[in-house]
């Protein structure tokens, strides 16, 4: 299992890196923005993709956008850790096909319940 | 001044020329009047043009929306935004020097008795140990394994509280940019309050690009609403788009 973990912030992919770690998910990789992100997910070989929405370059909507049109990408699960909380943009994520959404600040707990649930309905 | 301003002056000055000449003091003093007249509305029309692009540019200020609402909401948000900096840094330094004071005493314990046990081991393993002491070794080290084990427990939760608590740096960073763009946009309306009244009446349309509204600083973002204050928030609006 692959994870691709994509923030501006390195500080908050170190914790989400971190948290993943303690979940049992060793293989991840880093982005910081939707265009350098979009690359390595066009490489293949990522499974999950964990995204912020707000990155100077391209946003996080725009990359799942992306990744919801490309055919290769198209069922990649995509959970979103964001600030961005107006309920417009999460209607707005959802209908571009996120598969979780997590809002800034969160806890371990969370992060984790949101992963396993994505899984649960993957495995379904 | 207009051509017919000037033929008439001219008019007036050559009347007044006459006048001197002939010694008719009356009509001189009368003709300078006159002639001093159109110069006052001449400065009173310019004075009056003055007055007219004053008041249009004033206009056009308030008419820019984004001027105003810097003044009137942006500026008054910001201080809550920063205010809400400071309340966060506190509150992960908080959490993180709270767990590191939980924790000193159960390492430096942990450290301890590691110690004490080691020393004790190594005179067991040179056999100088008396059967006596090697029992109560058994015993410490029975209690030292529970021990550990709900220590390191407690350290792991710990380190997890400390690695959570820096997720202050990400959503202070968004903030802080925030206010910088807002002062960004603050110092371009005053350069153009500037340009405009060294006399170069051409208001550019400030044109700010349409930012996120990133993260939620309560009083000031959840004013209207429409925003999820909580993750059973996202995850209740979620459910009912069928999640």
């Amino acid at each position: 299992m692959k994870i691709l973990v994509v923030d501006d912030f390195s500080t908050m992919r170190r914790i989400v890196k971190n948290l993943l770690k303690d979940l049992g998910f060793t293989n991840t990789v880093e982005a910081d923005d939707g265009k350098t992100a979009l690359p390595i997910l066009q490489a293949g070989g990522i499974d999950f993709l964990v995204t912020d929405w707000n990155m100077p370059g391209m946003t996080g909507i725009d990359l799942l956008k992306a990744v919801r049109a490309d055919p290769n990408l198209v069922n990649l699960p995509v959970l979103m850790v964001t600030a961005e909380a107006k309920r417009d943009q999460i209607v707005m994520a959802a209908q571009a096909g996120v598969n979780g959404y997590v809002i800034k600040p969160f806890t371990a707990a969370t992060l984790k319940e949101k992963i396993e649930k994505i899984f649960e309905r993957i495995d379904a | 001044m207009t051509n017919l301003n000037l033929e008439n002056r001219l008019a007036l000055a050559k009347d007044l020329v006459a006048a001197l000449e002939n010694n008719d003091e009356a009509r001189a003093e009368q003709l300078c009047d006159e002639l001093a007249g159109i110069r006052e509305s001449s400065l009173y029309q310019e004075i009056g043009y003055l007055t007219r692009q004053l008041h249009d540019t004033m206009n056009s200020f308030s008419a820019d929306s984004t001027f105003t609402d810097i003044a009137e909401n942006e500026i008054p948000d910001a201080k809550e935004r920063l205010q809400y900096v400071i309340t966060m840094t506190e509150q992960a330094a908080n959490q993180t020097l709270t767990v590191v004071e939980d924790l000193m005493p159960v390492s430096q314990e942990l450290h301890q008795q590691a110690h004490n046990l080691a020393e004790n081991w190594q005179r067991f393993l040179i056999k100088k140990m008396p059967f006596d002491e090697f029992k109560d070794m058994s015993q410490e080290l029975t209690e030292h394994f529970k021990y550990s084990v709900g220590a390191v427990e407690q350290i792991q939760k710990g380190l997890n509280e400390v690695l959570m608590a820096q997720g202050f740096q990400d959503i202070t960073g968004q903030i802080i940019r925030k206010v910088i763009n807002l002062v960004q946009s603050l110092e371009e309306n005053m350069v153009e309050i500037i340009k405009v009244s060294g006399n170069k009446n051409h208001l550019e349309k400030n044109s700010k690009q349409q930012d996120l509204p990133g993260p939620v600083v309560p009083k000031v973002d959840d004013r209207n609403n429409d925003v999820a204050t909580s993750q059973d928030d996202v995850d209740d609006l979620l459910s009912s788009l069928g999640f």
